[in-house]
């Protein structure tokens, strides 16, 4: 456990620091976009107001210097200043994590039960069903996300008014309409993540079909069903949960562009309007956030393993 | 080692490759769902270069008067809110996204190929470095990377998709660096490392061919992603601006603005993309089907699973004693024989050993009997009774009743017959449960009692340790306590003490023999091992190449056994070997199933064979299945 826990850490700070890092120089590549936002795109600069600004925004130390304050900053609680609103970063983010939480995490619930139960009848049946299954697993992934979010929308929320068309309520104000407002989305999100979940559960469930305790739970007469859900399952598992895993961060690219088409106020809204803004420090903050997300989720898996497999308790 | 059979081997290798590559080919080709989506990808591919040639409209011909039309013969595809022909649209619009695509590509390759194969065939520190990078750039949220760089860059295409490249490599990094690895241990680049030639030289002859198959994989998976997420950075307007012409995300966009008022425009320019996306994805995976083989692990369950055989007919009337009776059984696998008209009777608290060499058939034998056959065998003929009941027709549903409940099966390695993930305690409760019925309470009181039964120390601390937990003597006993579980009326041990240490075996053969005698059980032993046949059994078959060559009271067969085969692995046996003397030993070996002679299957291997023995197939007379038997008199 303690092992588990020091690899978690020290991934985990590789991974914040190359996030943060990445970032920091990619935003240094275009100090004018920032010195823009601040005195605005049509005003005719001088290069003294310029200078002024650079300055005041500290853009004038050397770059690790100015990773260093920022890094400080960061420690006290703070990512900075939205340049446009003008609002604290952390702020103008902070509301904005439960509607993409909610998304991601139902999407994994539902995909995951979805998905795995898809892949578990495909290993168990093989021949003309499982081909069937994986092609339409495919057909899931190929759709694009921002055109089935449209069709989902026509169909469901306008001509059979089932669901809202856009928009989103926040869970602690009202569950149901939170409920009602997350459908579509996520049926959306989760068309793109068949392929990889239900794929990954067919050829673990497989290899573990190969192996002799199967034989011998049925030389003990249990049922097929016990035998693939309750014994096959679970040894077929850790893959499984680490392609939830790498699905998880995926889907924080796929919340980018279903926010957008159904309106929902979550990071990946805030991603694709900041970027359209080159607002490079509303980036840099959600950049980061993304990245928590990321290390506490590859956390939850590594426990998870540990639970599923008890050997990895002592082994790793 | 010389240069010349360095050489032999390179040069041996060469065409294997190339047959396989073509193999690889030709598998592709018969697959239906591998060449339409290759044809349409070519189709696409033509059409978009052709497509000033091929458009029937200016992609910027506005139409004022023919807005937002549905398919007609002039617009097949109908036209936009401005009038514009949607055929001709998608046409030069693809133009920019498979640039696009190209060129993410391009990076994607270039980044991944030679930095996994430096990492997989350097080793090292080399691998270390660009695997730890790989492993967290892998791990970074790669859109909001994409998103800063569209926002440095706006409205800059190629740098976007350089970027969208080189995050997504680390994936192609690792399958590269995985196989190149995998590549390097074989003899052959060994061999031609040892033949001096240079590394650069060696990757590109041997280890490049053997990646052409993950390449083809990843890079057309790729492309489908690639594709989906260009459109998805079109589609949002932080690619090229609208006023350089349509791309298939943009068209999208401008389906759905008009949304309101017609829904066609939505079908052609979102269907597009799923379509091509598709292509790309089911190419990616047939290239893999084709390349790596479908079988990754095994078979899927269903199809391991017992089919009930055809209508039986049994040879003899069964004995009204008799608790198991295999009468005239035969198994195939596929076209080959694996068992020959077996026949073998077991009474109700006897035990009867099935002795011989591997791959003489005994496994088979036993599983038969519980119809948990490898996959692809069947039941050809013959019959097996059980109670009086025949087991060759029935269902894997209606096995499980008899399963467990009636025949128990303790098999030879018995840590990985236990389930690893759960303990000892929730595997023993389970079969109990299933077959009693019993409370969680009362099944929980049962296993301490089983566990007490096979001579667990400690039963209650058992209860809760898992299988790696375990010494294989603990795990043997453990599995014998889960094959008694639901008081079985016969008990199958196949080779149950063979992975065992010696002091371990007695004691299980004690066990064994002890059980049998207290719970009047049958017991079926198969083993190899004369010393263990002659502790527990009391009658034994012998059986070689797939029959039964001698059946006999164990004294008789461990005093004067009269098929050559059963004195020669009497005389092999070490228990019975005189110091100082070399162990006899039988020469050859067994046969493969497809390669059994004719007549006498031990023949060849025989020293008292003549050439009657394999004229025909020799019948088991008094017991033996022999022209020239030993007999005492003759031996002594």
């Amino acid at each position: 456990m303690v092992r588990i826990a020091i690899r978690w850490l020290v991934s985990s700070a590789a991974l914040l620091f190359a996030v943060t890092a990445l970032t920091f120089v990619l935003a240094s590549l275009a100090p004018g976009s920032a010195v823009r936002a601040v005195l605005g795109a049509n005003t005719s600069v001088t290069p003294q107001q310029c200078a002024q600004v650079k300055h005041q925004l500290g853009l004038d130390e050397p770059l690790p210097l100015q990773y260093w304050h920022w890094l400080y900053n960061l420690l006290h609680g703070s990512l900075g200043t939205d340049l446009f609103s003008g609002q604290p970063v952390t702020a103008a983010l902070g509301t904005r994590i439960d509607a993409s939480l909610s998304l991601i995490v139902a999407t994994i619930v539902v995909s995951g039960l979805a998905d795995v139960t898809v892949g578990t009848v495909s290993a168990v049946r093989g021949g003309v069903t499982g081909r069937i299954l994986d092609t339409l697993t495919v057909f899931g992934f190929a759709l694009p996300s921002f055109w089935l979010a449209l069709i989902l929308i026509e169909v469901l929320a306008v001509r059979v008014r089932l669901f809202p068309t856009t928009g989103y309520v926040a869970l602690d104000s009202d569950p149901g309409q939170w409920l009602r407002g997350i459908v579509l989305p996520v049926l959306t999100l989760s068309a793109g993540t068949t392929a990889a979940i239900a794929r990954q559960t067919r050829d673990s469930m497989l290899q573990v079909f190969g192996r002799d305790f199967i034989t011998a739970l049925r030389s003990r007469g249990l049922p097929l069903r016990v035998i693939v859900w309750k014994h096959a399952l679970r040894n077929a598992a850790i893959p499984v949960v680490t392609t939830l895993g790498v699905v998880f961060i995926g889907l924080l690219g796929g919340t980018v562009l279903v926010e957008q088409v159904f309106a929902i106020p979550g990071l990946g809204e805030a991603a694709v309007t900041a970027t359209t803004n080159h607002d490079l420090a509303m980036i840099e903050g959600i950049a980061f956030y993304f990245a928590i997300l990321v290390v506490v989720v590859n956390l939850l898996v590594d426990i998870s393993y540990a639970v599923l497999n008890p050997k990895v308790r002592v082994a790793v | 080692m010389t240069a010349a059979p360095t050489v032999n081997v390179v040069a041996a290798e060469g065409p294997a490759s190339a047959r396989r590559s073509q193999g690889a080919i030709a598998a592709l080709a018969r697959n239906p769902l591998a060449v339409i989506c290759a044809g349409y990808l070519f189709l696409l591919l033509v059409a978009l270069a052709a497509a000033p040639l091929l458009a029937p409209y200016s992609p910027n011909a506005e139409d004022l008067t023919h807005v937002l039309a549905g398919p007609s013969a002039r617009h097949w595809l109908g036209t936009d809110q401005l009038g514009r022909d949607v055929t001709s649209r998608l046409l030069y619009g693809g133009r920019s996204s498979v640039i696009d695509v190209l060129v993410a590509t391009g990076t994607f390759l270039l980044a991944g190929i030679p930095l996994g194969l430096l990492a997989g065939y350097l080793g090292g520190t080399v691998d270390r470095i660009v695997s730890r990078v790989a492993n967290v750039l892998f791990a970074l949220p790669a859109i909001v990377i994409l998103l800063m760089v569209v926002a440095i860059f706006p409205n800059d295409d190629p740098v976007a998709m350089v970027t969208l490249g080189i995050i997504a490599s680390p994936g192609l990094l690792r399958v590269i660096r995985g196989t190149t690895l995998a590549i390097r241990q074989e003899l052959f680049v060994r061999a031609a490392q040892l033949s001096g030639l240079r590394t650069a030289t060696v990757l590109r002859r041997h280890v490049l061919p053997s990646l052409a198959g993950p390449i083809l994989v990843q890079g057309s998976l790729f492309c489908a992603g690639a594709l989906m997420a260009e459109s998805g950075l079109s589609f949002l307007g932080l690619l090229r601006p609208d006023s350089t012409g349509p791309t298939w995300g943009n068209m999208v966009a401008d389906a759905a603005n008009v949304l309101g008022q017609d829904t066609w425009l939505l079908v052609p320019t979102g269907g597009i993309i799923a379509l091509t996306v598709m292509a790309f994805s089911l190419l990616g995976d047939a290239v893999r089907d084709a390349t790596v083989g479908r079988s990754i692990g095994s078979v899927p369950l269903a199809r391991q699973l017992t089919k009930p055989s055809a209508a039986v007919v049994p040879q003899s009337s069964p004995r009204g004693d008799d608790l198991l009776a295999i009468d005239g059984l035969t198994v195939t696998l596929g076209d080959v024989r694996l068992l020959t008209n077996v026949s073998l009777t077991v009474r109700a608290g006897e035990a009867v050993g099935i002795a011989g060499e591997s791959g003489c058939g005994k496994t088979i034998t036993a599983r038969a009997v519980l119809g948990l056959l490898p996959p692809g065998g069947r039941v050809a003929g013959g019959s097996v009774r059980f109670g009086g009941e025949e087991l060759t027709t029935l269902t894997e549903r209606q096995l499980n009743r008899i399963r467990g409940a009636g025949i128990a099966l303790v098999s030879q390695d018995a840590v990985s017959s236990l389930d690893p993930t759960y303990t000892v305690g929730s595997q023993l409760c389970e079969v109990i449960r299933h077959h009693t019925g019993a409370s969680r309470r009362a099944a929980r009181q049962r296993a301490v009692e089983l566990l007490a039964t096979v001579r667990l120390a400690e039963p209650e601390a058992i209860l809760r340790l898992r299988p790696h937990q375990l010494s294989g003597g603990m795990a043997q006993r453990a599995g014998i306590a889960i094959a008694l579980a639901a008081s079985p009326r016969l008990l199958i041990a196949d080779e149950p003490t063979t992975a065992l240490d010696v002091t371990v075996q007695r004691e299980v053969l004690e066990l064994l023999g002890d059980l049998r005698r207290r719970l009047g059980m049958g017991l079926v032993l198969v083993t190899h091992d004369w010393g263990v046949l002659a502790e527990v059994c009391d009658r034994a078959v012998v059986m070689y190449a797939g029959e039964i060559v001698e059946e006999a009271t164990i004294d008789r067969l461990c005093l004067t056994p009269r098929h050559p085969y059963s004195a020669a692995l009497l005389a092999a046996n070490p228990q019975l070997a005189s110091p100082g003397r070399p162990l006899p030993v039988i020469p050859g070996r067994v046969p493969a199933p497809s390669a059994w002679p004719a007549g006498c299957r031990f023949a060849p291997r025989c020293s008292r064979a003549t050439p009657e023995c394999t004229a025909q197939p020799v019948q088991l007379d008094a017991g033996v299945r022999c022209v020239h038997p030993v007999t005492a008199e003759v031996d002594a």
